[in-house]
Formats: structure tokens, sequence, C-alpha cells
């Protein structure tokens, strides 16, 4: 049995160490909203936050999470910057297709943790992991700085 | 796909009327009727529902894989009904004949058909139902319907006294429907034309939007397959044995199209998967490779071809004339979301759960392979994780339906994101040759082009064979060139090397247009003109063209100077309908890397819908077409794909995502399709500006950076 906090609270499970934290979240869990896109982690479409680190949850394995606290989107509207990183993504009206944009989310709000007034370098180089197809790249930027000037005020 | 599958609008009502009894504004319905008979909502028909409290839903038979289907029709249908848009929302609607594509005849969303498609029967739906509620609430108060109005949500009649339309439902759902509503004169629409936010956005920022993948069911197996590496392969030998010690792995079953794993969840499926020890008899694909592809369609370039289109005489004598070659490889989709599929097949009826280009096809494939009627396989239309065509095809749709079928319990088939890239279904490896005359003032005196290419047509099951030989999707977008040249030859030479292709994002279009404006560009500097002012020029006769062009062109602020080491290309496009010019801002590095700064696009598609969606629509393809230009490519060494994943079939990323502009030409014309046109431009805008910065023709995608490398 390994142990781990998930959104606040303590989950066990007797998956095998190695199992990627994904897909204890979305097969043992029903925590859908982290998605599964490469495997590898070269796409960032399963990024969670490991006691608030962003990490790709696909190469992630369930070992490295014990005793850790994991967050997920489903958690982010009861948090202070991500409720509002989900407000400017909304405001925005960022995604298309939507497969990605939970781990843009949660990519941009370890980042406006780490630093709330993020330049543009700074984003390029915090989402460069977070592949979009339909191209979302300028408004996921936008909405960064729009979520930033919002948590300022 | 546009041409291939186009219906007359009369046999789409023909169509209609067959599948049913009620006609209701040329639609039948769905199986509940023309009414609840519970619930007191009114249905005039199968894509409105009004409850008793107010709140208008929209069903929608249209796809949503990001391209905004479901905003865009709810706003066609509450722009005539003149809903208030705060009550309304939008639904799925199951795989039904009443939601066949009026452009496709089959229940299908793709093509860049939707808005084009649904402009008129969906208002028509509305305003329908707007006239039902008049003619309601003029009755409840004993006035002439043409005494009343409507504000949203409301009718207003003499006095200012006022029903809302939840307090009509009841009434106007025992009324007769109007056959020929009145539509609004579009200088009073409220909604259309307005950038109203997407209807879909708050679950996809909250991670409750539920894609196909997402879906879980009592007693569910994940499946993972091992596919033939190559086309035809065949199944040598295969030892489970290490694959069914697994734990959490409850069984392996063979299938025509592979062997599965069937386990609790996804990650022992893989494992066990990875686990098999197969052995595979690659026929005569084993020593395929691209090299040999390539010079296949090469080849094939110096045979006569099908003609498509002849103009004049393309043996005119010339002062002189410019060759070129072009070539792009295969490419896969690679959508967001692997494709997946959940199925449950009973004795009794069979139910899917996807993300689905194709409801309609896909239902029909789920009766053939279980020998069900149609109406006893139910279609959950799921959000897609991207479609760009790939979602149109049924190889996840069969495998998972037989699995279940084969285990007798529902079954969620999952590719990994290698399997997806090596499914195959890829755009297609396609070469053309052009050659152009001038006379002695310069001026082009013909043009000609010879396309070879395997025919995705065919490869679809769109047609078994090729009317006079041509495939539409193959020439097209060099086919209708537009250019004022008195001389014009297209012709196509079919060439099948066996990898199974399928439409990709735009289509023909997406490397015909690389083709075409790479080589006008050409012409151009042959000439001795500004690749601008040169086809400014030879479009006189083609307003729209010309408008998108020189929208772009003034934006872009063409020929004022640009930062040191930047430069400019330009290339128009008509595709889907629409016209679509790009401008690209790039310099390239002396290691020859390719930095695209802006893209300055301008787009006419006919009236817009929502302008946010339609610029957010040309931006999203000039990503896609970036993509491909920079980097895409998927290679056959043995006969098997080389790619597997975005480490080796890398996509646009933030660093690299240039910034881009969308202006939109006014216009009162019908709609037209919108989620392709803005990519074919996109690739021969930035390689023209690669040959403005360096010389160098870029002739073969992707862009070679060693080409481009300073000596």
């Amino acid at each position: 049995m390994i142990a781990l906090t998930i959104n606040g609270k303590t989950v066990e499970t007797d998956a095998s160490p190695d199992t990627p934290l994904l897909w204890v979240l979305r097969d043992e869990l029903g925590l859908t909203g982290t998605k599964f896109g490469c495997g590898i982690a070269e796409c960032g479409a399963c990024t969670v936050h490991l006691d608030g680190r962003a990490v790709r949850s696909c190469a992630t394995p369930l070992r490295r999470a014990a005793g850790k606290q994991v967050t997920t989107i489903e958690a982010m509207s009861a948090e202070r910057v991500g409720h509002a990183v989900q407000q400017a993504w909304l405001k925005i009206d960022v995604p298309q297709c939507g497969y990605c944009q939970s781990g843009q989310i949660m990519s941009a709000v370890a980042l406006l943790t780490k630093n709330p007034a993020p330049s543009d370098a700074d984003i390029d180089s915090a989402m460069s992991g977070n592949l979009c197809r339909c191209g979302t790249y300028n408004q996921v930027r936008e909405a960064i700085h729009e979520a930033a000037a919002s948590l300022k005020a | 796909m546009t041409r291939s599958f186009q219906q007359s609008r009369r046999d789409f009502l023909k169509a209609g009327a067959l599948a049913g009894s009620g006609l209701v504004i040329g639609f039948t319905l769905p199986v509940t009727g023309r009414r609840a008979s519970a619930a007191g909502d009114f249905r005039p028909n199968a894509f409105l529902r009004v409850d008793a409290s107010g709140n208008v839903t929209v069903v929608c038979g249209l796809s949503e894989m990001g391209q905004g289907v479901l905003t865009a029709i709810p706003m066609l249908v509450a722009e005539e009904l003149d809903a208030d848009w705060t009550r309304v929302r939008v639904e799925q609607a199951p795989a039904d004949k009443a939601y066949i594509n009026p452009v496709f005849g089959m229940q299908g969303t793709g093509g860049s058909t939707s808005v084009m498609g649904h402009w008129e029967p969906m208002r028509k739906a509305g305003a329908a139902a707007r006239e039902m509620l008049i003619t309601a609430a003029a009755s409840t108060w004993g006035v002439a319907a043409g005494d009343c109005r409507t504000e949203p949500g409301a009718v207003v009649g003499p006095g200012g006294r006022r029903l809302g339309y939840g307090d009509l439902a009841d009434k106007a759902g025992a009324l007769p429907v109007p056959a020929e509503p009145k539509l609004k004169d579009p200088g009073t629409f409220r909604l259309l034309g307005t950038s109203l936010r997407r209807l879909d956005s708050p679950p996809k920022v909250n991670g409750s939007a539920t894609f196909g993948m997402d879906v879980r069911l009592p007693g569910m197996l994940t499946a993972v397959m091992a596919r033939p590496p190559a086309p035809g392969a065949k199944l040598v030998s295969v030892d489970e044995s290490k694959a069914r010690a697994i734990p959490g792995v409850r069984d392996v079953i063979r299938i025509p199209q592979g062997v599965a794993v069937l386990a609790d969840g996804y990650w022992q499926a893989s494992s066990g998967r990875d686990a098999l020890v197969i052995e595979w008899d690659k026929g005569r694909f084993a020593g395929a490779s691209t090299e040999k592809i390539s010079k296949q369609l090469h080849d094939g370039l110096a045979r006569e071809g099908a003609v498509a289109r002849a103009d004049g005489d393309t043996s005119v004598a010339v002062a002189r004339s410019i060759e070129a070659t072009y070539e792009v490889p295969y490419l896969a989709h690679a959508c967001m979301e692997p494709m997946n599929c959940t199925a449950w097949v009973r004795a009794d009826g069979a139910e899917i759960w996807a993300g689905t280009q194709g409801p309609g096809p896909h239902q029909g494939i789920v009766a053939g392979l279980t020998g069900l009627p149609p109406e006893k396989v139910k279609v959950n239309t799921l959000y897609l994780g991207g479609g760009f065509g790939r979602r149109f095809a049924g190889d996840f749709i069969v495998d998972a339906t037989l699995l279940s079928k084969a285990a007798g319990k529902p079954v969620k088939l999952v590719y990994s994101r290698e399997d997806d890239t090596r499914a195959m279904f890829f755009r297609p490896l396609s070469v053309t040759k052009f050659k152009a005359g001038f006379d002695a003032a310069g001026k082009p005196v013909s043009f000609s082009a010879r396309v070879a290419s395997p025919s995705v047509t065919i490869a679809a099951g769109f047609a078994t064979e090729l009317k006079d030989g041509i495939d539409d999707e193959a020439v097209d977008g060099i086919r209708q060139f537009a250019y004022d040249v008195p001389n014009v030859r297209v012709e196509y030479v079919r060439e099948e090397p066996g990898y199974q292709v399928w439409f990709w994002r735009s289509v023909g279009n997406s490397q015909n247009y690389f083709f075409l404006e790479g080589f006008v560009d050409e012409m151009a500097a042959a000439a001795g003109k500004d690749p601008y002012e040169f086809r400014r020029d030879l479009l006189a006769g083609q307003p729209r063209h010309r408008a998108v062009l020189e929208l772009a062109a003034e934006k872009a602020g063409w020929g004022k100077p640009l930062p040191a080491g930047v430069h400019r290309g330009i290339a128009v496009a008509h595709s889907f309908g629409s016209y679509v010019a790009e401008v690209a801002e790039v310099s390239v590095g002396d290691d020859g890397a390719v930095k695209v700064h802006r893209v300055v696009a301008a787009a006419d598609c006919g009236q817009v819908v929502n302008p946010q969606i339609v610029r957010r629509q040309v931006e999203g393809a000039i990503v896609y077409g970036l993509s491909a230009a920079l980097y895409g490519r998927i290679d056959i060494k043995d006969g098997e794909v080389v790619q597997g994943n975005f480490d080796d079939y890398p996509v646009l990323r933030m660093r690299e995502m240039p910034k881009v502009e969308v202006h939109i030409v006014p216009s009162g014309e019908k709609p037209t399709g919108i989620g392709e046109p803005g990519l074919p431009p996109a690739a021969p805008a930035v390689c023209n500006a690669i040959f403005a910065a360096t010389g160098q023709r870029i002739r073969k995608l992707p862009i070679d950076a060693g080409l481009l490398k300073k000596a």
C-alpha cells in the first residue's frame, strides 16, 4: 500500500510503485481532468502539482509521490492562484478542443505561484513543455498576463 | 471532401423525410417525437427545446473538436428565436438521420462545412419556433400576431404586456410548425457577428469536460493493441504468456486488426501489450522506405496524367520558361487526445462512446460488425481532443467494437501516442512538377502542373473508382489556379505506395498551396516583379482573392522596412469556399534555423457568426501549418513508421509561437468554411520569406535548416 495526499485527501492505493501517477489518478481515482497525451513527458497534458511543483504525472512513478501532496485540475477552483488563472482563461476564452488545457492551467498556476509577474521569456520557459495542437499559445500567454494582473490587484 | 460528398439540399430534405413520420420544417425528429409527452417542453423540431422555465436547449448533431461548433450552431438558432443568450445551453445529439450534415449527406463534421451547411436550416429552426411562440402569445391575449414582437426570451404585445418563452412553451407546442418562417434581416442581428464566449469553455478550464478518453463504465476493461507494423503485415506468432502474467491483465484477444491486451486499466494493458512477444511477416512491404516511395512518385511525374483542367494550349511558343518540382512527406495528425473508443456490444444492442467526426458512418460501422440494425446502435459523441480529419476514420471504432463483442464486456480501446502516430491515416506523400512560360515582355502565358499522389478519396472509401481518373482532393487548390494566365493545364497521376492516406486539416489544399504559391513566387522572381504586386496584377479579375491579398499586405506593411535580418513572404489561397492571404515575417540564423516572428492574415469567409472564433480558427490553422512546414515528417524504414511520439515528431511549442494578427474582410456573402482555410497559405508564406532572406527556394517540406546554413 502506498499512501499519498491528493487534493487534500489521504489516499491509499495498492497499485504497483512503478505505475505512473497519471494512471492512478485517472483509472483508480476517476480524476479524469488530468489528461494522457504522450506517456513520455513531452506534451504536458498530464501536468499536476507535486508539493506545489509542476510535474508530468505520466512519467512520475507512484513511489515518487508517496507521502507527498498531489494537486490536480479538479482542486484549482478552490485555490487563490488556481481560481484567478481559471477566471483569466474564461475571460480570454482560451480553449479550443480543450484537451491540453488542464495541463496548461496547472503549468500556469505553478509559474504564477513562484513568479507573480512573469515576463514573456518566463512564460516561454515555463510553458514550452505544454503542447497545444489547436494553437492557443498566444491566448495562453495573454491569459497568464491577465491572471498576474488580477492577482496583483 | 466537400465535392465528393456534396448532396443537393433537396436530396437532404428528402433523406430527412424518409427517416420518420413527423416532417417538420423539412426535418424529421429524433425518436422522442414531436413533443415530449410528459415534460411539457416545447420541441418544434429536432434542434430545439424550450422548457417551462424558459431555458433554451439547442441540440447539435455536429462534433466539437475545438472549432467552436457547439457555440456557433446555438448562436444561429438563438438569433432567429430571439433567445436570451444567458438562457441558452447546448446538448450533443445522438447519431440520428435528423442530424445529417446537408453538405455531406451523412452525420459528420469536417470539410469546414458546419456553418456553411447549417446557416439556413438552423436559423429556420429558430425562426419557426419564434413564430409559434408569437402565435401562442397572441391567442392568449386575443390580439393579432402582427401586433406582437419579441425581445430576448419573451413575446411583447400591445400595451407592453409580455410573456416569457417558458410561459408559452406548452401552448406553442400544440401549434402547427410554419413551413417557411421568415428570417431576420441581417442588419437586425443581435448575436450573429458578435464575439460571444464559447459555451464549452467552463468545463474545459476545470477539468470536467468529458472527452472519449474519460469514459468510465462499470465492469469496463481497457484494451491496448499490437498492430501490424506495415500495411497488411501478417501475424506469424505471438507468445502471450508474459502479458497474461502481469497483475491486472484479464485477457488477450486476437482480432483481424491485431492482438489486444485487456486489463483493469491503461497501464496494465499497455504493459501487457509491450510484453507480447510477436513476430510479423511484413510481406512485400518489408523493404519499403521513404526514399523508394518518394522515387515512385517522382517516377510517376514522367507519365502523362489524367487531365483535371485544360484551358487553351500550354504548348504555345514562349520566350522563356521555368520548371520546378515540389514535395511533401507523409504526415500524422497528432491530435492531443490519442485515438480511443469505448464500446459495449450486447445481444440486443450496442453503444459506443467516442470523440468522433462521423457519428453517422460510425453507427453504420458498428451495425455492420454486430449485425444489429443501426437504430439499435447508440452513439455517444463526446468532446474531441482534436480532430483535423483523423476522427472521421473508423479504425478505433472497429477495434473497440470487435473487442467488446469478443470480451462480452464494455471495452475502452486506447491508442498510445506511438500507436496513434503509427496507425497511418497519413496526409499523402505528394509531389508536383510545375512549368510556366513567359512571353518576350515577361508576362506569364502558360502554366502547367502535374501532381503525383495517392488518392485520399479512394482510401477513405468515398468512391471505388475515380471519375475521369481525377481525385478532386489530390488536385484541390492547384486545379482552381486563379491567376490570369491564358493557357493552363493541370494533370493528376495516381500512385499508390500502399500506406493508408487520409483527410488532414485542409486535405489536398495543405500541400498543394505550398507547391503552388511557392512556384508562383518563383514566377514573380522570373518576371522580375515584387511577389505581392505580381499576384495582385494577375488577380485583377478575382475580387475576393485580391481583397484578402491587399488587406494582408496593407496590415503587414508590405514594402515598409523591417528590423535587420527579418524578411517577408506572402501567399494567398482559396479553399472550402473562403479566401485567406498571409504575410509571414521570418529570419534565418547563420545555423539555418528559421524563426517566424509574425504572421498577418486576412480572411474572407462570407458572413461571420462569431469573429473571435473565426480569428482563433485562422490562428490555429496557421500554427498547425507551421508545425508541418518546420518539422512535420513521417518516414518509412524497413516498411515501418519511424516516428512515434512528440520527441521525434515535434510540433510548434510556446517559445516558437509567432505573433499572429487575423483581419476579417467584411462580407454579406453566405458563410463559407473557416476551420481549414487558414492553413494552406502558412507554409508558402514562410518559405517565400525564406527566399527573400536567403535566395534559397524551399521546394520540399519540412524545411531543411541544413540547406539554409551559412557556408
